[in-house]
């Protein structure tokens, strides 16, 4: 069987987004809200 | 050790109002989205951006309550995604950007020949203190170096126009510039851009 002798395993970094993109996004999910009425709906972003 | 929770069950809290989770739901498909994207974009900051407007199209969904729940939640979000690496490509092939390197910089090329800001009051100024300058001059000389530098007249012209020789209109102009030097140096001015 054939074995690999590479000398820098596991060195390739997976692509992930950054824990700034995360907590921007769950910041963005807390400021968002949506109100109907009337059956219009209102979008407020609260920061 | 981290429990796997069902996504539907996962959405159907976010909507109830839990936002941590949204952050679950994100983290557990951070890097299945994100590789799908790089792999269509080859660039990270890219990939960066486009998850970003994946997850916010699909937090404006789940918010405004128009998501139907069909147990197909990352089908979903990777359509989402593949439509926005769709508008990349069409915007960027609309706009294409041309970054230079460090051995090609596009500004040597194209750049402003305008003065800055800065560079501009200091010519102002300097044009200001030598038309006084000039006023100090003798009647004859300053006739002659205005002509010759602000009206762009020949030296035969100017001889012509001032009924002198050649050889005098010239000796004024050498004269009205070295008393220029001189006025210059007593009075310490700098006149440099």
């Amino acid at each position: 069987m054939e074995n690999i002798y590479a000398t820098n395993k596991k060195k390739c970094k997976l692509v992930k987004a950054k824990p700034e993109t995360i907590q921007f996004l769950l910041d963005y999910s807390k400021s968002l809200h949506f109100v109907e009425k009337d059956g219009i709906v209102f979008q407020s972003n609260l920061n | 050790m981290e429990v796997l929770i069902d996504d539907s069950l996962l959405i159907k809290n976010y909507i109830n109002g839990d936002e941590r989770a949204l952050e679950i739901l994100i983290n557990k498909h951070n890097s299945r989205i994100s590789g799908f994207i790089y792999s269509k974009v080859n660039d990270r900051n890219i990939t960066e951006d486009i998850f970003q407007d994946t997850f916010i199209k699909v937090i404006r969904t789940l918010k405004r309550g128009t998501y139907s729940e069909e147990g197909k939640f990352l089908p979903w979000v990777m359509r989402i995604a593949h439509n926005l690496i769709i508008d990349h490509f069409r915007k960027t092939s609309r706009m294409p950007m041309f970054e230079g390197s460090d051995s090609f910089n596009i500004f040597s090329f194209v750049s402003d020949d305008r003065l800055n800001i800065e560079k501009q009051m200091i010519k102002e100024q300097i044009d200001c203190d030598l038309n006084l300058l000039i006023e100090e001059l003798p009647a004859d000389q300053k006739q002659v170096l205005l002509m010759r530098i602000y009206r762009d007249m020949s030296f035969k012209e100017i001889s012509e126009i001032t009924g002198v020789s050649i050889n005098t209109a010239l000796g004024r102009m050498r004269y009205a510039l070295i008393n220029l030097r001189k006025i210059i140096e007593r009075n310490n001015i700098v006149l440099t851009n």
